[in-house]
């Protein structure tokens, strides 16, 4: 009965018939999609660093970068101010996006992976509606508060969601495990109460008229990131977060069998499900401190690139990492020089942008997606 | 070699009582039924031999040791389960879910090593499907989707294969395959097998061992000439049957006693 060839699989026959990537092997076309991310991202990096109310050309802005890594040493020809522009003003607030946008799709991976659920995004369990009430709250209460050189709403914010994040877990929890259905249920309804608190909270303090508007803007995203110091933290958090999401791939593909065969195939099943929470929180959390709430790169990105690359989250979350810090930088361009002098919320870019391209993508695979 | 003792196990889902002292002795190279009605216990039986469940009183003992103090990841090195049903929302293509199967033997962080592949080759090759490498398991046959789930089992190098109603949902030559399948993996491989299987006449003719399960304990176990008798069989499933047997077919075969059709009495 089996078959006739000894040991060695035969890889290379008619490879990927069918698999998501019909011409090259899934290893090839990882490595490729990881070069396009790269580069698309570099570039966006690049493109983004030179708009503005000053237009610095990409050409500059890649010497000097160059120039002040130490790749290359060339006497400047561009004036001392456009390099402050850069180095002091847009590259923070670019690279900031950058990890934004990677920090969303990492989470929105990390969800949609632990819940076996396509609608599943970084603020599915809720940290959403802590993360605004806590911005509101901040806004509202606490405006001249500040910690570790972030003012009341990024901190707030990053506090609500994280303690979001605790009180639903810990609601979800019956008997020692934490069944994913109720965990969604309980993030929902924290999600309602907390988002129509944050709507109570404003109506009662009409009078701040000045702090309703920051709020509505910071509910709809955008970067706010100024120097390098407040771009350290969050730099530090999610690199931190990064890391622990590519340390859970493994877990993550036996949970895309559901967690009974997990356990059967060793995983500590409680345990890496408490993990995945915690590090999609964290993520969540830091990337709504530093631009609000975003919506959509969490849950398109994630999805364009499972389309494209198959679900081995080994591969996926690395490709969601460039991509979705290459979407939000681009995104965050657009959204600066779209209306000047006026700044649109990045998340209004990120929804037009992003929806019609992920319907065309659809409608392009003629497969079924089963994503 | 590795054999499973439970000894006077019982178990409640919610208060409702499953199993109730139920023992038994898997010694190793075996191969086992387990049979009984819709909701006896097969499928909680199963899930207590390869210790997803501890039970509420009564022992596990895996080689002599309690199973619930062996570590997980031990437990999967030398347990494997094929669960009756497997729902895979994302597009995995063969190769990735056997691949799986090595998971209790990566080390933290470590890779993919030459012992791993050759497991996953070698699991491939022993269910034939080494061609369907690179097609998406969603997009098999269930024939196909059933022997790959089996070579993610292998691919853990188990010494016990546990199997929940593997045919399943399969058509009649699909159900041989699988059995036969499962036939050679105990016979040349010395894997150790327990299966619950709903058909008596598949359990019996696949089979060397059957166990009847009948309110939460044992009611019969032997050979299948021993337990597929009808009063065994009467009391176990409630309802009448008929025993007809064969001269070249290795166990009896049970009927539904009909009320309609012919019927030839062979008792």
């Amino acid at each position: 009965m089996p078959a006739s060839t000894d040991n060695a699989p035969p890889r290379t026959k008619e490879a990927s018939s069918r698999a998501p990537g019909a011409v090259l092997s899934p290893t090839l076309r990882f490595r490729a999609g990881v070069a396009v991310l790269l580069v698309l991202l570099a570039a966006s990096i690049v493109l983004a660093s030179g708009f503005g109310a000053v237009h610095i050309p990409s050409r500059v802005i890649m010497s000097m970068l160059l120039h002040r890594a130490g790749v290359v040493h060339l006497a400047p020809v561009w004036p001392p101010s456009d390099e402050t522009i850069v180095f002091q003003i847009r590259l923070p607030r670019v690279l900031a996006a950058a990890m934004v946008g990677a920090a969303l799709s990492l989470a929105g991976v990390l969800f949609q992976g632990l819940l076996r659920n396509p609608l599943a995004d970084p603020y599915v369990i809720g940290t959403s509606g802590g993360a605004a009430f806590g911005a509101s709250l901040g806004a509202v209460l606490f405006s001249h508060f500040s910690l570790l050189g972030f003012g009341a709403i990024p901190a707030l914010a990053f506090l609500g969601a994280m303690g979001t994040m605790v009180l639903v877990f810990r609601f979800s929890r019956v008997g020692g495990r934490t069944p994913v259905v109720t965990l969604l249920l309980v993030g929902f309804a924290f999600s309602v109460l907390l988002g129509y608190t944050v709507s109570l909270l404003l109506i009662v303090n009409e009078r701040f008229e000045f702090n309703t508007r920051i709020i509505y803007a910071w509910l709809l995203g955008g970067i706010w990131i100024e120097h390098w110091g407040q771009l350290g933290l969050i730099a530090l958090l999610i690199a931190a977060g990064t890391a622990g999401a590519l340390m859970l791939s493994r877990s993550l593909n036996a949970f895309a069998l559901g967690e009974e065969v997990a356990e059967y195939l060793g995983v500590a099943v409680e345990r890496q499900k408490a993990a995945v929470i915690v590090v999609g929180s964290l993520l969540t959390a830091s990337a709504v401190s530093a631009g609000g709430l975003i919506g959509f790169v969490g849950l398109i990105i994630p999805h364009i690139l499972r389309l494209l690359f198959g679900p081995n989250h080994a591969r996926l979350l690395v490709l969601a990492a460039l991509g979705g810090a290459a979407f939000l930088v681009t995104a965050d361009l657009l959204a600066r020089i779209v209306m000047p002098p006026n700044e649109l919320p990045v998340g209004i870019l990120t929804a037009l942008v992003g929806g019609p391209a992920f319907l065309l993508l659809l409608r392009r695979t003629k497969r079924e997606y089963r994503f | 070699m590795a054999s499973l003792g439970v000894s006077q196990v019982c178990f409640s889902y919610d208060g409702q009582e499953v199993l109730t002292g139920l023992s038994l002795e898997i010694g190793a190279g075996e191969r086992v039924a387990i049979l009984g009605p819709n909701g006896v216990g097969k499928t909680t039986l199963l899930r207590l031999l390869s210790g997803a469940r501890t039970p509420s009183q009564g022992s596990i003992l895996l080689d002599g040791r309690p199973l619930d103090t062996v570590p997980r990841h031990d437990v999967a090195r030398k347990i494997a389960v094929v669960p009756q049903e497997v729902t895979i929302p994302f597009a995995f293509t063969v190769r990735e879910v056997v691949e799986l199967g090595r998971t209790p033997h990566l080390r933290w962080l470590g890779g993919f090593r030459s012992q791993d592949r050759r497991a996953v080759a070698q699991a491939m090759e022993l269910t034939d499907t080494t061609h369907l490498g690179d097609r998406i398991i969603n997009e098999l046959s269930g024939g196909e989707r059933q022997r790959v789930i089996i070579a993610m089992a292998l691919a853990q190098e188990p010494e016990i294969l546990l199997l929940d109603e593997p045919t399943h949902l399969l058509d009649i030559a699909r159900q041989a395959e699988i059995l036969d399948l499962i036939a050679e993996l105990n016979l040349r491989h010395g894997l150790t097998v327990v299966a619950a299987i709903h058909d008596l006449n598949l359990a019996g003719r696949y089979f060397d061992r059957l166990l009847i399960l009948h309110r939460g304990a044992v009611l019969a176990e032997g050979p299948p000439e021993a337990v597929l008798r009808s009063d065994i069989v009467e009391e176990a499933y409630g309802g009448p049957v008929e025993i007809v047997r064969t001269a070249n077919a290795r166990a009896p075969i049970v009927l539904p006693a009909s009320r309609h059709g012919q019927s030839r009495n062979t008792q």
